[in-house]
């Protein structure tokens, strides 16, 4: 029996859309909704003892927990600091890339390589290169530059490993960044610029009248990809210190992770992670909201 | 002698963006001339970036040691099979998107995409316990298919986008030549759409290829490793033998660049052109 063409219309839709959703709904949409139950659970991981619902517990646990705080502190100060570093070398960056005549292929594939680069590889590069007292970092510092007499111990000092690890996300995040500006910057009209430029405006203000207010859509969405992006951070952490020394350089899936899969207490990880999960979507509704309203009004 | 001076004027532009190149390739130059170095036991004191004795023994060493080659295939096998599992589901179902009206739709859609916000890590503690309920620990299969729902969302997302600014005079001619629509689908519309194709396949291999979190929680199994996890782990085990591991962590890279140098004109232009309009 053939299915009239009006019935096989109405089904079809589904069938295309079907295997996409089950697959969806079964690894994401579930444990999303999951997560939020176990959060409210002492959550037992022994088949034989049962979980007991404890309420809010562990999310009232998380604010008196002080290396929850360290976690969170750490995880906020990388994103305050990464975010605005990329966007503003990559903006540079991009701008210079723009302007030069010969060379963009060469220049943009250079800055593009450690973006493509797996976070494995660039977290343990990092720690091979700031390693004290024989890595390279501490060779330029103290044997070519003299900057400082002694070797600096990057890895071993709380404050310090905040440079390497720092240093990583600025580094291999610009090239992102990058690509994407040069993109908007290729769709500002060549006469624009350049009528700027006959009525004498210098290049730095070309770039805040003209440039600038032209690609800003696409710098909020950049800026909301890399926050979301800087919260998650977690290989280079797990890779280079593994939160240590005494956990003070922890950021909130790294301590998560090492509480749920170290000490099995997978009600007080979830709680974490909806806690985290909280800020970013606060985060970016909030620069949704305030970023876009002056750009729908041009 | 005009172009002379327009070039001069130039020239500070291409100095800046020179050191600053230096400085992203440095790392990987160090990189490279460490894993030349063979026996190496210590950081070397002071860093050489052309190594005296320069070899390519560390790489053959890594190659057939610690089980490598079954982790280069593991990856492989999982980096293919999501990227492919996820081509297709996600073209389909953004071919419904696209081409058809239905109840239910744009709620459906949403649904894609409110989870794509939510920051992927927070879904790994029910993840593994959905994994160890679903008995796909430590198996690689259980791996593709969990890959393959974690690039769904951002794929639909670009491949609808890509469906819709496609002409629909093709398929209406198909349609009255007798065709259905899925020989459409096939037929007529993944053929026009290779280019964004493409582009979404060449970003989740390089994504899933490169993958570390969820392989490091759901697998535990030695044989079943993936390279992110075989050399992270590694570095723990070989402690400061840094050649072994740099030479490892370059075979593991040579996937990644092949396919970004190759296709580095698709890949470029395909992200851009949804984050200007994002």
């Amino acid at each position: 029996m053939k299915i009239s063409m009006r019935t096989q219309k109405l089904i079809l839709p589904y069938l295309f859309i079907l295997p996409a959703f089950i697959l969806f709904c079964v690894f994401m949409v579930y444990p999303l909704l999951k997560g939020f139950q176990i959060s409210f659970f002492n959550w037992s991981v022994l088949p034989n003892t049962p979980s007991t619902f404890i309420g809010l517990d562990n999310y009232i646990r998380a604010f008196s927990d002080k290396i929850a705080g360290v976690a969170f502190k750490n995880t906020i100060l990388y994103a305050l600091i990464t975010v605005p570093a990329q966007m503003i070398i990559a903006m540079f960056i991009a701008v210079l890339i723009n302007s030069v005549t010969r060379g963009k292929v060469f220049f943009r594939a250079i800055y593009y390589i450690p973006v493509v680069t797996s976070w494995v590889i660039v977290s343990l590069l990092f720690k091979y290169l700031f390693a004290s007292p024989q890595g390279v970092i501490n060779y330029f510092l103290t044997d070519v530059f003299h900057v400082s007499s002694t070797a600096v111990p990057f890895l071993q000092e709380a404050d310090l490993a905040e440079i390497p690890i720092m240093g990583l996300g600025i580094w291999k995040g610009i090239g992102w960044s990058m690509i994407i500006y040069l993109a908007a910057l290729s769709t500002i009209p060549h006469e624009l610029t350049e009528s700027a430029l006959i009525d004498g405006a210098g290049a730095w203000q070309r770039f805040w009248s003209i440039t600038f207010p032209l690609i800003s859509p696409t710098v909020v969405f950049t800026l909301v990809m890399l926050l979301i992006g800087g919260f998650n951070v977690f290989i280079s952490v797990y890779l280079i210190t593994n939160g240590g020394p005494m956990q003070l350089t922890e950021v909130i899936l790294s301590y998560l992770y090492h509480q749920t899969f170290v000490y099995l207490d997978f009600g007080y990880g979830a709680a974490l992670s909806f806690l985290m999960a909280f800020v970013i979507i606060i985060a970016s509704a909030l620069q949704l909201k305030f970023l876009r309203k002056p750009q729908e009004l041009m | 002698m005009k172009k002379l001076l327009r070039a001069l004027k130039k020239s500070p532009l291409y100095i800046v963006l020179l050191v600053g190149g230096v400085i992203m390739v440095m790392p990987f130059l160090y990189m490279i001339s460490t894993a030349l170095i063979p026996h190496l036991y210590v950081i070397p004191y002071p860093p050489e970036l052309i190594p005296a004795n320069a070899s390519f023994d560390n790489f053959i060493q890594a190659w057939q040691a610690n089980n490598f080659q079954t982790y280069f295939l593991n990856s492989s096998f999982v980096a293919v099979g999501s990227t492919l599992l996820t081509v297709l589901f996600s073209s389909m179902a953004a071919y419904g998107f696209a081409r058809f009206k239905f109840p239910g739709k744009e709620t459906i859609f949403f649904i894609f995409l409110i989870v794509m916000m939510v920051p992927a890590t927070i879904l790994i503690i029910p993840q593994f316990l959905l994994m160890k309920y679903l008995g796909l620990r430590n198996s690689l299969p259980g791996l593709i298919l969990i890959y393959a729902a974690t690039t769904m969302s951002m794929n639909i997302f670009l491949l609808r986008g890509f469906f819709e600014q496609l002409p629909k005079e093709l398929e209406e001619a198909a349609l009255i030549d007798g065709a259905d629509y899925f020989t459409i689908f096939l037929k007529v519309m993944l053929p026009l759409s290779a280019p964004g194709i493409a582009t979404v396949a060449i970003f989740s291999f390089m994504a899933l290829w490169d993958e570390f979190i969820m392989a490091l929680t759901f697998i535990d199994d030695p044989a079943k490793r993936t390279l992110p996890i075989a050399i992270a782990l590694f570095q723990g085990q070989h402690g400061t033998q840094w050649g072994l591991v740099f030479a490892a962590s370059l075979i593991a890279l040579i996937p990644v660049f092949i396919v970004f140098f190759s296709l580095q004109k698709y890949f470029t232009g395909g992200l851009t052109t949804g984050a200007i309009k994002g």
